[in-house]
């Protein structure tokens, strides 16, 4: 399986030696994505403005690009997919326009395992309009402790925004505790699920959120492109977030009305070439087998935490177990910063991550100033675990 | 056991922590954060008339701004606020370019092999900002 996935990615024709393992922050284009994207800018115009052939045939390939992110989500209709820069931007949007909704004293409730995307947009909205943040803490193990749900989800709460996985420890929240909390008390929710795309296809209606945000680079398709989907109803509610073109009803001197979604949400030239690309890539996504898929990942995994088991130095920062886990692994080396071990191992083309994974209370939490991480996707093989397992032996030696 | 970056003069310095501790009675002080990288720095600097009598640090960070840190630890004292400003400047030339160190600068040699890594310079930058942070309160 694997062989025939790499080739259908460029970069495998293009740099086979390298074991890429930093898939959690980016993952490599596929093909068609790429294709698609070039295609698009290779003869492009602008969309939703102009009746010439060429601006109705990208008006009309993006709005196929918002159809396929639609089906890809299992969403209810296009007009719940909002393009936007990624998901941080997404995550921003949420926080700002929904935000706007809140009054001081309303609560919203996080987890110690957030990506600082979903962190720091709600500290500063904190500042902004005195709402208070509430935090799930996490198990010493990397879960987020939905246990403490039932204390910290009060008649206060009005959202809950949350990773669907982290991006350091690889845990898989447990989504139905979070909805059904968020839900007792009448709350809506969040899901950051950056890392869970690049992982199959997502059910937003099964999972029961209210709104969800991911990014292309991260499920093999363009940069600079994301995406934002919010139950329509919901997202109707909400005032915009960046205003300009393409996002208003009418202008007048005085003042100004606003589309509807998701163009309210969708302010000036939209990333037309990335979003085609993306359609793209998710369209591809569904054609795939996934449960192979993850038999496959899982035993990757495994070979992956058993080898670093054998190495007293190194301690593992998340589960160690395989249940409700993707592969994301990350891990300290007594004495030994993160950054020089990848460095090492850089230079033996095993590509890796180290630092602190724009996650600082997790860490702190952990009680790690930092640490190494090795993602794996669906193209990466043994060879790129024991070639990472290899690296690892041989940075400890030149490092110690 | 090679590496193009992990030379021996480098894990040498970074060992030796040349410098560590921090002064009691500092005339100036920093802290610095690599906000990439997780990497702190803690530095005091004791001055006579301009010139570095001592510079102490506290280094949590990868072994390239410890051996930096450690460079400082070492060669700083007897410099004046010019000279290190001007050893700033060289460092910064020498990771982007790569290019040939005025002789004045030869110690900052060892950090050559790190030109060709830019997510790097900061590791090595750093202790020399905060040098020049310390030296710029007096």
């Amino acid at each position: 399986m694997t062989i025939a996935l790499r080739e259908q990615f460029p970069f495998y024709a293009a740099r086979a030696a390298c074991h890429y393992l930093d898939n959690a922050a980016t993952s490599q284009i596929h093909s068609q994505a790429l294709a698609a994207m070039v295609g698009q800018e290779s003869h492009r115009a602008n969309v939703h403005r102009s009746p010439y052939r060429l601006a109705e045939a990208a008006t009309q390939a993006y709005g196929d690009a918002r159809a396929k992110v639609a089906r890809f989500l299992n969403a209810a209709s296009c007009a719940e997919v909002v393009f936007t820069s990624g998901a941080t931007a997404s995550l921003n949007l949420v926080a700002y326009s929904f935000g706007e909704t809140l009054k001081a004293g309303d609560e919203v409730v996080l987890s110690a395992a957030e990506h600082h995307s979903n962190f720091v947009p709600w500290l500063r909205l904190k500042e902004r309009a005195g709402i208070c943040l509430r935090i799930l803490p996490v198990l010493p193990n990397g879960r987020i402790d939905t246990a403490r749900l039932q204390d910290l989800v009060t008649e206060r709460c009005r959202l809950i925004a949350i990773t669907h996985c982290s991006n350091v420890t690889g845990a898989v929240t447990d989504v139905a505790a979070v909805v059904a909390a968020a839900r007792a008390v009448g709350a809506k929710v969040l899901l950051d699920g950056a890392q869970q795309v690049q992982h199959g296809p997502v059910d937003v209606a099964a999972l029961g959120a209210d709104f969800y945000a991911f990014s292309s680079h991260k499920c093999f398709g363009p940069t600079g492109v994301g995406v934002l989907w919010g139950k329509k109803a919901m997202l109707a509610l909400l005032p915009p977030f960046l205003s300009g073109g393409g996002m208003v009803g009418s202008v007048s001197l005085e003042t100004a009305t606003f589309a509807a979604p998701p163009a309210r949400f969708e302010a000036g030239t939209p990333p037309v070439g990335q979003a085609i690309g993306l359609g793209a890539a998710v369209d591809w996504m569904m054609t795939l087998p996934w449960a192979e898929i993850h038999r496959y990942e899982s035993m990757l995994l495994a070979r992956l935490l058993a080898g670093l088991a054998v190495f007293p130095a190194v301690r593992l920062i998340g589960p160690a177990d395989l249940h409700a886990r993707l592969p994301i692994v990350s891990f300290e080396v007594a004495g030994i910063h993160p950054h020089d071990v990848c460095q090492v191992l850089g230079e033996r083309e095993v590509a890796l991550r180290g630092g602190h994974h724009c996650a600082q209370p997790l860490l702190a939490a952990l009680g790690s100033e930092g640490a190494t991480r090795a993602s794996l996707a669906l193209y990466n093989d043994q060879a790129d675990v024991d070639a990472f397992l290899n690296g690892l032996e041989h940075a400890l030696k030149v490092l110690s | 056991m090679s590496s193009t970056v992990y030379q021996q003069a480098i894990k040498e310095l970074a060992e030796a922590a040349h410098g560590s501790g921090l002064l009691e009675h500092p005339d100036g002080a920093s802290r610095l954060d690599n906000p990439l990288c997780g990497d702190r720095i803690s530095l005091t600097v004791q001055l006579d008339g301009g010139v570095i009598t001592a510079v102490r640090h506290e280094t949590r960070a990868c072994l390239l701004c410890r051996a930096a840190a450690s460079l400082i630890g070492l060669t700083a004292p007897g410099k004046n606020r010019k000279e290190i400003a001007e050893e700033t400047v060289a460092l910064e030339a020498l990771l982007a370019s790569s290019h040939a160190l005025p002789a004045a600068w030869k110690e900052l040699e060892v950090f050559a092999p790190v030109s060709g890594y830019p997510s790097r310079h900061g590791c090595v930058l750093l202790p020399f900002k905060a040098l020049n942070e310390a030296l710029a309160q007096p």
